[in-house]
C-alpha cells in the first residue's frame, strides 16, 4: 500500500546537471511518473540548487538563501519537492531541515528572500525520488505497473548523499543499505554484489570541478572491484557521469532501467544498453 | 553530537574511511588536529580533497562533525581569497545562468529529439527568475559583470 496515497502531486526540481546535461534522465523520470500516477509539476524559474561542494564551501548563508528560493518556488505551489540527483537531494534536503530546526536561520533567509519579494512559505519537505518509491509508493504498487521482467546484473552504486548525513535520512543504515537494491531488483534485475560497492563516486565536495584527476581516481578503484555486472545503476546524474568516464560497461539511471521494465524501448528513454 | 574538534581522541577511524586518504596524501585525521590546535593552513590544497562524503562524521566516535568542521575551514578559506579557478568559475556561472552546468547547443538538440522543451522550465526559460539568484548573489557582495 503506498503510504501517502494523497501524496500524488510534486513540485520536480530538475537541477542543473540533468536538464542541461542528461536530459534522458528527465524524459525516462516523466515517462514512468506519468505511469505511476504521480503528477510531476515544473518549478518555473528554480536554479541551481545550488551545488553543495562549491557554495556550500564558500558561504553557507548564501548557499541557504538560494535553496530557500527554489524552497520557496515549491511552497507557493503548495507542493513537497521530488529531485532526482543526490546533490540537490543533499542541498534542499539538509536546508529544509536546517531551516525547520533553526527559526534564527529562517529569519536570515527570509530577510534575505525579502529584497525579491518572495518569503519562505511553509517549508516543504523534501525526497528524493528513489526514496519516495521505496518508502512511501512502495514495492507492491510499483510492481503492479512492472510489465517485463529484465534480467541483467546490475552494480548499484547509491552515493553519499543519498545516505548521509543519517541526522536527515530515512534510513539510518548507511553501511549496508538494501532499499536501492530492491528498487532494482524489482524489475527482474539482480544486484551483484562488489568490493567497494560503498564507496562515494569521488565527484563530490568540488572535487570533480576542482581537482578532476584525484577524483577519477577514486572513481577508477570503485568501478574496478565491480565483476560480473552488465551495467551500474544511479540514482545521480553527478555519479553517473562520473562513473560513466571510468566504465567499461554502461551506466544507467534508474528511471532508465524502471522505464524498461514498463515495456518502453530504449529509444523513448535514450539509451543504448546493447551498445 | 557537534562536539568539539579538541574531543578527538586520535583513533584515525576519520582517516581509514576516506575516501580521497586512499588515492592521495590528506589525512582527515591531520585536519582534525590541525584545527584543534589552530593552525590550519589555508594554501594547503588538501583542503579541497574532501568529497563531502560524510563517512568520517558518521563514524567518528567522539561524535565530532568533521564534515561539517571541513565546509567552515574551506569558508575561511573563501573568505582568505584561497579559491580554486575551477570553483570560481562555477560560480560565475550560477551568477550568469542560475545553473553550475549551463545548457549547451548539443543539449538543445538532445531535448528537443527526446522530446522535451528545448529549454527547460528553470532560470533558462524565466529571465525575472534569473535576476532574483543575481540579486541574492550581488547582497553578499558576488557580482560577474559580463
Ligand atoms: S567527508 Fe571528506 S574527509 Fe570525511 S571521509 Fe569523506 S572525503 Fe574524507
Ligand atoms: S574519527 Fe573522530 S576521534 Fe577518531 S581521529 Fe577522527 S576526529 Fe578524532
Amino acid at each position: 500500500m503506498r503510504g501517502l496515497s494523497t501524496k500524488s502531486d510534486f513540485s520536480l526540481f530538475l537541477g542543473c546537471l540533468i536538464p542541461n546535461r542528461l536530459p534522458e534522465i528527465e524524459k525516462s523520470t516523466r515517462l514512468v511518473c506519468e505511469r505511476l500516477g504521480i503528477n510531476l509539476h515544473d518549478m518555473k524559474g528554480a536554479s541551481c540548487c545550488p551545488a553543495p561542494g562549491v557554495m556550500k564551501s564558500f558561504d553557507k548563508a548564501l548557499w541557504l538563501k538560494i535553496a530557500g528560493r527554489n524552497l520557496d518556488i515549491a511552497a507557493n505551489m503548495g507542493m513537497d519537492i521530488i529531485t532526482l540527483c543526490n546533490g540537490c537531494y543533499g542541498t534542499l534536503k539538509d536546508a529544509s531541515m536546517e531551516l525547520k530546526d533553526d527559526p534564527e536561520l529562517q529569519e536570515v533567509v527570509r530577510a534575505s528572500l525579502s529584497t525579491i519579494d518572495r518569503d519562505l512559505g511553509k517549508i516543504v519537505d523534501v525526497y528524493h525520488f528513489v526514496e519516495y518509491l521505496y518508502f512511501d509508493y512502495g514495492l507492491d504498487d510499483l510492481s503492479d505497473h512492472i510489465t517485463k521482467k529484465l534480467d541483467y546484473k546490475v552494480a548499484a552504486h547509491y552515493g553519499c548523499h543519498l545516505l548521509k548525513p543519517i541526522k536527515y535520512r530515512r534510513t539510518k543504515d548507511f553501511d549496508a543499505p538494501t532499499f536501492f537494491d530492491e528498487l532494482i531488483e524489482l524489475t527482474g534485475s539482480t544486484s551483484v554484489d562488489y568490493v567497494e560497492k560503498n564507496t562515494c563516486c569521488g565527484a563530490g565536495g568540488g572535487l570533480r570541478s576542482g581537482l578532476k584527476d584525484v577524483a577519477l581516481d577514486i572513481a577508477r578503484k570503485k568501478v574496478a572491484s565491480i565483476k560480473d555486472a552488465n551495467m551500474i545503476v544511479t540514482p545521480c546524474p553527478f555519479c553517473h557521469m562520473q562513473l560513466a568516464q571510468v566504465s567499461n560497461i554502461p551506466v544507467v539511471y534508474y528511471s532508465q532501467l524502471l522505464a524498461l521494465s514498463m515495456g518502453f524501448s530504449e529509444e523513448e528513454v535514450g539509451m543504448a544498453v546493447g551498445k | 553530537m557537534n562536539k568539539d574538534v579538541r574531543s578527538c581522541m586520535k583513533c584515525g577511524s576519520c582517516t581509514a574511511s576516506c575516501p580521497s586518504g586512499r588515492v592521495v596524501a590528506f589525512r582527515t585525521r591531520k585536519l582534525v588536529e590541525d584545527r584543534a590546535i589552530g593552525e590550519i593552513d589555508y594554501d594547503d590544497l588538501s583542503l579541497w580533497y574532501c568529497t563531502t562524503c560524510f563517512n568520517c562524521m558518521e563514524r567518528c566516535p567522539r561524535g565530532i562533525d568533521i564534515t561539517d568542521e571541513i565546509l567552515k575551514i574551506r569558508e575561511e578559506a573563501y573568505r582568505k581569497g584561497k579559491v580554486l579557478e575551477p570553483h570560481r568559475a562555477v560560480l560565475r556561472y550560477i551568477y550568469r545562468s542560475g545553473h553550475a552546468v549551463p545548457i549547451n547547443p548539443e543539449v538543445r538538440e538532445k531535448r528537443m529529439a527526446l522530446g522535451l522543451s528545448e529549454l527547460p522550465p528553470t532560470t533558462h526559460t524565466f529571465e525575472e527568475a534569473l535576476l532574483e539568484v543575481r540579486r541574492i548573489m550581488e547582497d553578499e557582495g558576488i557580482e560577474y559583470k559580463e
